[in-house]
């Protein structure tokens, strides 16, 4: 069992979580991530981690609610218990030598592509940020990306804080100021990260992008997560999360992410009554 | 002379048939298919056993269970002492009595398969171990005194809980460190409930609790923990049973398409996750209408049995060979008949087709006919020109194999492995190239069955036992 220690709302649909996680804490990295199932009946679901604090022996993470699973788990309070957590799961993010990073975030991919961001200032990068939601009330981690960055950009869709508009179009008008970039790391939304990489591409910027596929075991067993990346097959769980954005097949992940469509309305519908019958 | 009288009378009983449910009422549930044998059915079973001098039975079976004797008691009536006779010897009877292929291990050698059919070694083991496990007279036996030493086990599947069991036993402190979030491995995330009842697997499991071996969930050895830091931890040896772990795709065009499955995928679904239980159980499984499963394999016949009980109008198996050659047993192939299951011979998949979703709605296929036999000895599948048509499906499940998995071999300096990334072991002692570091099942010898990966965990208990021993 793995006790919640700290539950903070961040916006309307996203929580960050503080769990007690000793074991993990001492061997996550940034860009790593974790699995947790709830309860006896739960789904195993993947998620990121944020940060860890190996003397503490916490682990964060951040979550945005999109089905049954992550529904149930916002309702969680400090002091409440899950029943599984394994991890740290995946390759950790690869830092060596970048010295101009630009960190683009896209809705809850902020608290993704966060500790990214720490890890490079933490290695004496320069660090420039774009983050970016739907909204104002949907935007987070402001204040932390400010934190970490040399600079910081915000975008919302509806123009309602900062600038208006996505976030890779403020990345275009980045590169086209000239600014030096080695690597732009872009997480959030697929079609966010499939637009950044379509704007680095024409640029020829590195660009790495994280995916959130399907998964189940994450030790590499079934092959729920498979990706096409430069036209292989990869296991996101084992041979990722994190893989070159302009080598992804991000139409097929799309897709991929869909397939469940059906079932997670109807296991949300049936949660929802059950919470209403309560 | 008396004695030769009564041997003749013993073989003209014939061998006892296991009940079953009828195949129309199973495929609508998850309920095992055999039913087992009464006490009175077990006796007379029994009695068959002439009790040969020297035992072809014995050698046979992989971890040695002094089969006439346990078959004996069963003759006797004396059940629970059969039970306990097995435990001697496997860790997991109730397990091997469901999921052993006898037909190729034990009851190969029995003398009265040469004139008649042998004795249902099988069939008895598993019917001792129900018996004592329903009774609740389930024995503790006794466990030498602690000698000190400890034994990190990495993998709770076969091998791991085999290995654990005879060391426990021994004295030595014992931890299983397992991936998912249940130990069991192949037996809970891949063997289907209706051949082997989760329940069963769990009591197995309690038992070994029950000696002293500790259980730890969710560790990823490799990631959570290296093998060098369980060394520094104070462990004396660690032995690797992690299962061969990567599924198999065949690299055919739209194999990542929605719909398409690989085994392990569909299999842990449903087992593991208890999709078939969806949504009280929280994780979906698509449950396909027209559903193929590519592959001859006993993870072939699991597979597209459990689309059966998901719902399936059409099931059916798509495989590159002719029937002698598939690789399943006799038995899973039987019952996958009975059920319907259509079986789709010297055919081979050679692309898939989708939809504007991306979701798979045919296979492509080609006939093949048998050419000269290849280096397995059997004889080469080839595709026959101009053959090409197309079977429609909303659901595949890919059962072709399985891969070492990475992670242990990439995170652990000095441990040797072959070139298609299994572990390099001593395969009557389970040595690996890292002094204290055995290995043992399928991450060893790649995809095999149960009992073997049991048998080389009894071998490297064996000798994890001199080499402590001597330390």
């Amino acid at each position: 069992m793995t006790k919640i220690l700290e539950k903070v709302d961040l916006s309307e649909n996203v929580v960050k979580m503080v769990l007690d996680a000793p074991a993990i804490a001492k061997k996550r990295k940034a860009g790593q991530f974790i699995v947790l199932k709830i309860d006896e009946k739960g789904e195993r679901i993947p998620l990121t981690t944020v940060d860890a604090d190996p003397e503490k022996g916490t682990l964060t993470i951040i979550f945005q609610v999109v089905g049954k699973t992550t529904a149930k788990l916002a309702t969680l309070k400090a002091g409440d218990e899950l029943m599984d957590l394994q991890g740290p799961m995946g390759r950790p993010t690869h830092l060596e030598g970048v010295k101009n990073a630009v960190c683009v975030g896209g809705g809850v991919g902020v608290g993704v592509v966060y500790p990214i961001g720490a890890a490079l200032k933490k290695q004496g990068a320069k660090v420039t940020s774009i983050i970016g939601a739907r909204n104002k009330e949907l935007l987070i981690l402001e204040e932390e990306m400010k934190g970490i960055s040399d600079n910081l950009i915000v975008t919302t869709d509806d123009g309602s804080y900062g600038i208006h508009g996505f976030v890779s179009d403020a990345l275009k008008t980045l590169i086209e100021s000239g600014e030096k970039i080695d690597e732009v790391f872009a997480i959030g939304p697929v079609p966010m990260m499939k637009a950044v990489a379509a704007v680095t591409k024409n640029y020829g910027i590195k660009t790495t992008v994280s995916l959130n596929s399907i998964m189940v075991d994450a030790t590499g067993m079934c092959g729920a997560c498979r990706v096409a990346v430069g036209g292989e097959t990869k296991f996101a769980c084992v041979d990722g999360p994190e893989f070159d954005g302009h080598a992804v097949d991000f139409d097929l992940l799309a897709s991929r992410l869909r397939m469940y469509m059906t079932q997670e309305k109807e296991s949300m519908d049936k949660y929802r009554c059950e919470c209403h019958g309560k | 002379m008396e004695n030769n009288e009564k041997k003749e009378k013993k073989e003209k009983v014939p061998r006892h048939k296991m009940p079953e449910q009828d195949p129309k009422v199973r495929i609508h549930n998850y309920n095992e298919v055999p039913i087992g044998y009464s006490e009175e059915t077990a006796m007379k079973e029994a009695s068959r056993c002439i009790q040969c001098k020297k035992p072809g039975c014995r050698t046979g079976c992989p971890v040695g269970v002094d089969i006439p004797a346990f078959v004996k008691l069963i003759a006797e009536g004396k059940f629970i002492e059969a039970a306990w006779k097995l435990k001697e010897d496997s860790a997991l009877p109730a397990v091997c009595g469901r999921v052993c292929p006898q037909e190729s291990q034990c009851e190969k050698f029995c003398i009265l398969g040469k004139k008649d059919e042998p004795v249902a070694i099988g069939r008895l083991e598993r019917f001792a171990a129900d018996y004592e496990r329903n009774s609740g007279q389930v024995k503790i036996p006794e466990v030498a005194a602690k000698n000190g030493k400890k034994v990190a086990v990495v993998g709770g599947g076969p091998a791991g809980l085999t290995v654990a069991g005879d060391l426990i036993k021994l004295g030595y402190e014992v931890t299983i460190y397992e991936a998912l979030h249940k130990p069991g491995g192949v037996l809970v995330y891949g063997i289907p409930e209706f051949r082997l009842p989760k329940s069963i697997v769990e009591a197995e499991i309690n038992y070994l609790e029950k000696l002293g071996v500790k259980v730890v969930c969710n560790a990823v050895i490799g990631r959570l923990e290296t093998i060098d830091e369980l060394f520094a931890e104070g462990y004396d040896a660690v032995f690797l049973g992690v299962g061969a772990g990567a599924p198999v795709f065949m690299g055919i065009p739209g194999e990542n398409l929605s719909g398409i499955y690989s085994a392990n995928e569909y299999l842990t679904r449903s087992n593991l996750m208890k999709a078939y239980l969806f949504p009280e159980y929280d994780t979906p499984i698509v449950r396909g209408k027209n559903v193929a499963v590519i592959g001859g394999g006993n993870v072939a016949m699991d597979s597209v049995r459990t689309a059966l009980r998901l719902g399936a109008d059409n099931a059916y198996i798509i495989y590159r060979r002719s029937e002698v050659e598939l690789p399943a047993r006799a038995e899973e192939v039987h019952h996958a008949k009975e059920e319907g299951v259509q079986f789709k011979l010297l055919t081979n998949p050679v692309e898939y087709i989708g939809d504007a979703n991306g979701w798979v709605t045919g296979i492509k296929c080609v006939e093949m006919e048998l050419g000269e036999p290849d280096e397995s000895g059997r004889r080469r599948p080839v595709e026959k020109k101009g053959s090409e048509f197309v079977i429609d499906v909303d659901t595949v499940v890919v059962s072709v194999g399985t891969n070492a998995n990475p992670i242990i071999p990439m995170t652990t300096p000095g441990l040797d492995t072959n070139k298609w990334g299994y572990i390099v072991a001593d395969e009557e002692t389970g040595k690996t190239s890292r002094e204290g570091v055995y290995a043992g099942g399928d991450i060893v010898t790649g995809s095999a069955t149960v009992i073997l990966a049991m048998g080389a965990g009894k071998k490297a208990a064996a000798s994890i036992h001199e080499y402590l021993s001597k330390k």
